[in-house]
């Protein structure tokens, strides 16, 4: 189903988006100016879209991880408690996306 | 099964000469990840749009400091692993899957040793 590849390709992006969080400690470990950089960079509508599509992949690798951790322990691998768990974790991740990223702009509280 | 030899039975170790070692290794670091993910995301939208000087005040904190060590060695390590399957399953030429597994261990190891140094001296 489209949810593997989803898993394999937002992996890849995690992994990528692991170079972001090395910048932003190395940014904050080295100075202000170093700092700004990187808060510009993020504040930037193009660093904004990488963020949260980060941030999505976050949210689908975690949630289609722990489907993935249910089916190992043998919880749900039939055919259609599958495919019900695959849209659930789609629509679950993009909620669970599009509210941290409000919450992290201050929109919610 | 039948063409194995005794001793490849008992080592179970199969095809890939690493046994189940990959899986399991795989397997620790996600269920790890599964509450390090929960704090990171809560830390990055408390410091979403703060100075750095907040940023360094949390990290500051011993807790702080050690989960994001932990988050970090933790992601690293599941990405090495990860990445790796992928390299496997799409790179077919010896030479190419060698020289990606390369990279892929070495990039994580500089990334860890650059994250963890700036973390460090954030933290003491």
């Amino acid at each position: 189903m489209a949810t593997s590849i989803a898993h394999r390709a937002t992996g890849i992006a995690l992994s990528a988006g692991t170079i972001l969080l090395a910048w932003w400690l190395i940014a904050a470990a080295t100075g202000p100016d170093a700092y700004h950089v990187f808060a510009a960079s993020a504040a930037h509508p193009v660093g904004q879209i990488v963020l949260f599509g980060i941030l999505w992949s976050l949210a689908f690798h975690f949630f289609n991880g722990i489907r993935h951790l249910a089916w190992d322990v043998g919880f749900g691998f039939d055919v259609s408690t599958a495919n019900r768990s695959g849209v659930a974790v789609v629509l679950l991740s993009l909620l669970a996306a599009i509210v941290v990223f409000l919450l992290a702009h201050g929109v919610l509280h | 099964m039948g063409t194995q030899t005794p001793l490849a039975r008992v080592e179970g170790l199969g095809a890939a000469h690493s046994g189940t070692e990959h899986f399991w290794r795989q397997r620790v670091s996600a269920v790890a990840l599964i509450p390090l993910s929960i704090w990171f995301v809560c830390a990055a939208v408390a410091l979403a749009g703060a100075d750095r000087e907040a940023v360094v005040a949390f990290l500051h904190q011993p807790v702080n400091a050690i989960a994001m060590a932990l988050f970090v060695i933790a992601s690293l390590h599941h990405s090495v692993l990860g990445l790796q399957v992928v390299i496997e399953d799409y790179v077919h030429t010896e030479g190419w899957k060698l020289a990606l597994f390369l990279c892929n261990q070495l990039f994580a190891w500089i990334l860890g040793a650059v994250s963890l140094f700036a973390l460090v001296k954030i933290a003491l």
